[in-house]
């Protein structure tokens, strides 16, 4: 009794040398439609050879937490880097279901999507506190100054997280990475396309320099 | 016809957080355009969309946000003093939050000394008259 409570005490501290480490979690995050559960199938695909996530061109199809586990990757100096990979759903301020019978949803589905698209959304924010590093994927050809994106960078550095910023979408002429390093200029960019693998080398050297 | 309510810093300041954030959606949810002096903390925004979240329905389609900050890099180092002493004894209501009803307001565009807000109602009419100039 005695015991566990002072471990449990020295792990609040950091200081308990018998605790187990754990997997160090990395987490995707952005807002809907920026491409997280398509780099997260590019990272899976990579490195376990499976796919992680659905992707769609329909906003919020990412709509619940998706963790894969023991994922591993290899820099050119072929040191190891393990992680949980932690696909999360996209977070915005407004969820209109009749966005989702534009793109061709009945209603009983489109009410179901938005429900669960907003507690998504939560449980996204919920999670937060639970990232040892943070990737936030934005769409490289959208404006990124939006208050959604600036609120997510500000409750990051407000926990001290690492952060590394992708401008996902680079194969697309509209794509502006640098607007993305002048809205951000105190985090790393990096400029891929999850889709087609453009760049994806400079983003796996990226991650280890996130989580050194 | 759209409604702006002003909130003043010394309405919310008192406030825990969990009410402040109340009564900020509680006024969007009456559709109305709430500007606020000052700003909510971080973690307080995050909260304002996680708790916007909880509200949707067939009637509540969430929120537009926006904050509008003074850039601090622009600052001499004795405005910044200046500004750190006045906000610790009057609190930081520097800035202004802006936030909607998605219902009613499309789009808060901002420039660093402007704000552009775009309605529907607005977006409505740009339609129809890029529509009538197509007819013609």
């Amino acid at each position: 009794m005695a015991g566990s409570f002072w471990s449990n005490i020295l792990s609040k501290l950091n200081l308990n040398p018998f605790a187990k480490r754990s997997q160090l979690k990395l987490g995707l995050y952005g807002p809907p439609n920026g491409g997280k559960s398509t780099l997260a199938n590019r990272i899976c695909m990579d490195w376990l050879g499976e796919e992680m996530s659905t992707v769609s061109h329909v906003a919020h199809e990412t709509r619940e937490i998706t963790i894969k586990e023991q994922v591993t990757i290899k820099n050119k100096k072929n040191k190891e880097l393990t992680f949980s990979l932690v696909d999360t759903p996209g977070i915005a301020t407004k969820i209109d279901y009749e966005d989702f019978l534009r793109k061709g949803l009945n209603k009983l589905d489109a009410k179901k999507r938005a429900k669960e698209a907003t507690k998504g959304v939560i449980d996204s924010i919920k999670w937060l506190d639970n990232m040892d590093a943070v990737v936030v994927v934005l769409d490289g050809t959208t404006d990124p100054y939006s208050q959604v994106n600036i609120t997510i960078m500000g409750n990051l550095q407000a926990r001290k997280i690492p952060v590394l910023i992708v401008a996902n979408k680079v194969d697309l002429r509209k794509a502006n990475i640098d607007v993305i390093k002048a809205a951000f200029p105190q985090y790393p960019v990096v400029g891929i396309s999850a889709k087609y693998g453009k760049n994806i080398e400079d983003f796996y050297e990226q991650l280890f320099n996130l989580v050194k | 016809m759209v409604t702006f309510q002003f909130v003043p810093y010394q309405d919310i300041v008192e406030l825990p957080s969990a009410k402040r954030i109340n009564k900020l959606l509680n006024i969007v949810k009456d559709n109305r355009i709430v500007i606020m002096e000052g700003r909510l903390k971080k973690e307080e925004e995050c909260e304002l969309i996680a708790m916007t979240m909880g509200e949707i329905g067939p009637r509540f389609k969430g929120i537009e946000l926006s904050v509008i900050y003074p850039e601090k890099g622009s600052k001499d180092a004795l405005t910044k003093v200046k500004d750190v002493v006045t906000s610790i004894l009057l609190g930081n209501r520097q800035g202004l939050t802006i936030i909607g009803p998605a219902s009613i307001v499309k789009k808060i565009e901002k420039n660093p000394d402007k704000i552009e807000l775009l309605t529907k109602e607005a977006s409505l009419l740009q339609i129809t008259q890029q529509n009538q100039q197509r007819k013609r």
